[in-house]
């Protein structure tokens, strides 16, 4: 599989100027208004703090939490499946639909079936997934992967939405309005709930202590999905578990504020047992996550809610796009959990960052994002995984940085070249000279003007 | 050894030393003087309907005038005997053209203006998403501060299904752009019945 690195690929994304502006922009608003939410709430951060020692609490118990859930959840009339890894999960997931006989189902949003690839699978065994989440299904239509977690269809702009529905759904062509592009789809996909005998979800949350999964929409499409169906199959990665009932309460204040900057989404909804005559199988899915568990620098990136707050706030996000992170979860939080899974492909990720910070500062469960990224950044170049050209540019500035005289005497001359010979700096082949100018050198270092001045 | 062994094998073998979780109390989120003002101001916020009732038989009233609105109305409140079990055996081939469902909330949040509903309640789990409009009906007195107080009076594992609802339907998908009425309703009414007679 050809990847494409993070920086070659956010520059095609920047090369349209004002559709990268647009989309900064539109992502900083959804901060503002998460902010916003959080700054309307009493005790904002010591809920944060509180959901941080929970999920740390789980992690620290994951095993006994599991195996609780899992007795809760066979009481309850559920069927629980586990699965090591993506293509264990994909196959348990067919294995139901083949015996349900099947070809087509819908399935509401749910990560951990992009990181599995789950869609990709189950067309090569002749079956038909549609996305009913809205941002998905357009995204879906148009052969692409979502480009953020919570709004899967930010990198497009109306225009685009409406050429892909009047293609697929034969909607006007030109009508760019999203209420007829939302009404068009709400039909189409009434018809998919209508007619599926299988519907799939993510989890949102895992509750322990009543072996019951939470799943939260605003557009309801989970639950047409489901309550249409005889049969629920909802995919959850290990770390969705949290003990009790009433730490929902934790986590459902926070979510869709952190999310959206709304106070809670539209449907919260609790599945604990099947309907009558219905069938709710629970996929309890590792893929990596057990290792990622026994990294202690990156271990608590387990406890992320799939919030998306990171994205939002991430100036290197907001500017190269979703789709250049090559990852079903992009951002900041996708950098920490992708080179866990595989350390080569995604070398480049833990790159894809200022450092700035912010991603830490916003995420609800307090997950160190950006010290995280900074311990990733040593071990790739540790494990030969950074391009030779990064590792000998970083060599040569320790050598220099740790050798004041020489330091000084490169200084010097650095600044006369740039002074006399501009060129040799400005151009194409220097990267810090793409999309700006060069500062103007100073006439004398700071060490040369403290000299003089000091009294 | 199997997937689920092994999972469990490797998560003991893996995990960090065990942290213990102590009790907490959640910082007061609300005055609760305002409690039914501020879950009204919320709900309208979030693009709902609010009306106030002085008791439950004028629901009837309002009933009636639904009904003589919409052609398909169904009431899970005074639905009793055979329309009870008929309203919970329908499937969504016979709901797809339904206008109106009327359900009693069990309790209101007033920090985000969400509902709490369970089977019990709705009869049938797709009538609060497959109708076009929706109408909860909720006392006042069973009106809560915020989630924490809201999770110590529900029993989220009493019936086979709960759900919290804070308004009608809705997506930013396009552009950000919002739109009310995505795959659920496309409106919320919400009754409030204050001042028990």
């Amino acid at each position: 599989m050809g990847t494409v690195e993070h920086a070659k690929a956010a520059g095609r994304f920047i090369a349209d100027e004002p559709r990268t502006n647009w989309h900064d922009e539109t992502l900083w608003f959804v901060r503002q208004k998460r902010d916003h939410a959080a700054s309307l709430l009493n005790g904002w951060e010591e809920l944060r703090e509180r959901a941080s020692q929970i999920k740390n609490h789980v992690l620290s118990n994951l095993d006994q939490y599991l195996i609780q859930f899992e007795k809760n959840a066979i009481a309850n009339g559920a069927i629980i499946h586990w699965a090591a890894d993506a293509e264990e999960h994909n196959q348990i997931v067919h294995g139901i639909i083949k015996n349900a006989g099947v070809t087509r189902l819908v399935k509401s949003k749910s990560m951990l079936t992009e990181e599995c690839h789950l869609n990709h699978f189950l067309s090569g065994q002749g079956i038909e997934v549609v996305d009913t989440d809205l941002g998905e299904r357009i995204v879906q239509f148009r052969k692409e992967p979502p480009s953020h977690i919570v709004l899967p269809a930010i990198h497009l702009k109306k225009q685009d939405v409406s050429e892909t529905f009047h293609e697929h759904l034969h909607t006007e062509k030109g009508n760019n309005d999203p209420n007829y592009l939302t009404g068009a789809a709400r039909q189409h996909l009434r018809n998919e709930f209508i007619q599926s005998k299988v519907a799939i979800t993510g989890v949102n949350f895992a509750v322990a202590e009543t072996g019951g999964i939470v799943v939260c929409t605003n557009e309801g499409n989970a639950d047409m999905g489901v309550h249409a169906a005889k049969i629920h199959i909802a995919c959850m990665g290990i770390e969705k578990i949290i003990p009790k009932a009433g730490d929902l309460s934790v986590f459902l204040r926070l979510l869709a504020r952190s999310a959206t900057g709304q106070p809670i989404t539209t449907y919260s909804s609790h599945f604990h047992r099947p309907d009558k005559e219905k069938q709710l199988h629970i996929v309890i899915v590792d893929n990596g996550r057990t290792q990622q568990l026994g990294r202690p620098d990156f271990r608590n990136s387990l406890k992320c809610i799939r919030c998306g707050a990171c994205f939002n706030t991430c100036p290197v996000y907001r500017r190269s796009g979703g789709h250049s992170y090559h990852n079903a979860v992009a951002g900041p939080i996708g950098s920490i959990l992708a080179p866990n899974i595989d350390m080569r492909k995604n070398a480049d990720l833990p790159f894809a960052s200022t450092l700035c910070g912010s991603c830490s500062n916003v995420c609800p469960v307090k997950i160190d994002i950006h010290d995280q990224l900074w311990k990733w950044r040593q071990i790739l170049v540790k494990e030969g995984h950074v391009a030779m050209g990064k590792k000998i540019m970083m060599q040569s500035m320790a050598f220099l940085l740790s050798r004041p005289k020489l330091y000084r005497f490169a200084g010097k001359w650095g600044r006369k070249i740039m002074q006399s010979v501009p060129i040799l700096v400005s151009n194409k082949l220097n990267p810090w000279y793409k999309q700006r100018e060069m500062p103007e050198p100073p006439k004398q270092s700071f060490n040369e003007w403290y000299k003089q001045n000091k009294k | 050894m199997n997937s689920r062994e092994k999972i469990l094998k490797d998560i003991v073998a893996n995990k960090p030393v065990l942290t213990e979780l102590t009790d907490w109390v959640a910082p007061k989120s609300i005055q609760s003087t305002t409690l039914v003002g501020d879950f009204e101001k919320l709900l309208v916020s979030l693009h709902s309907k609010v009306n106030h009732l002085s008791s439950k038989n004028d629901l009837l009233k309002e009933v009636d005038e639904l009904r003589a609105q919409y052609p398909f109305v169904i009431d899970t409140i005074h639905a009793e005997g055979e329309p009870r079990k008929n309203i919970q055996q329908l499937d969504a081939r016979s709901l797809e053209s339904l206008d109106v469902a009327i359900i009693e909330g069990r309790l209101g949040v007033a920090e985000n203006g969400a509902i709490w509903l369970t089977e019990t309640n709705m009869l049938n789990r797709l009538l609060p998403f497959i109708c076009k409009h929706l109408v909860l009906v909720i006392d006042a007195e069973n009106i809560v501060a915020d989630m924490h107080e809201a999770y110590k009076k529900i029993r989220i594992d009493e019936d086979g299904y709960g759900v919290f609802i804070s308004g009608p339907s809705k997506t930013a998908d396009i552009e950000q752009s919002l739109v009310i009425g995505a795959h659920g309703p496309l409106t919320l009414t919400v009754y409030i019945i204050s001042n028990h007679s």
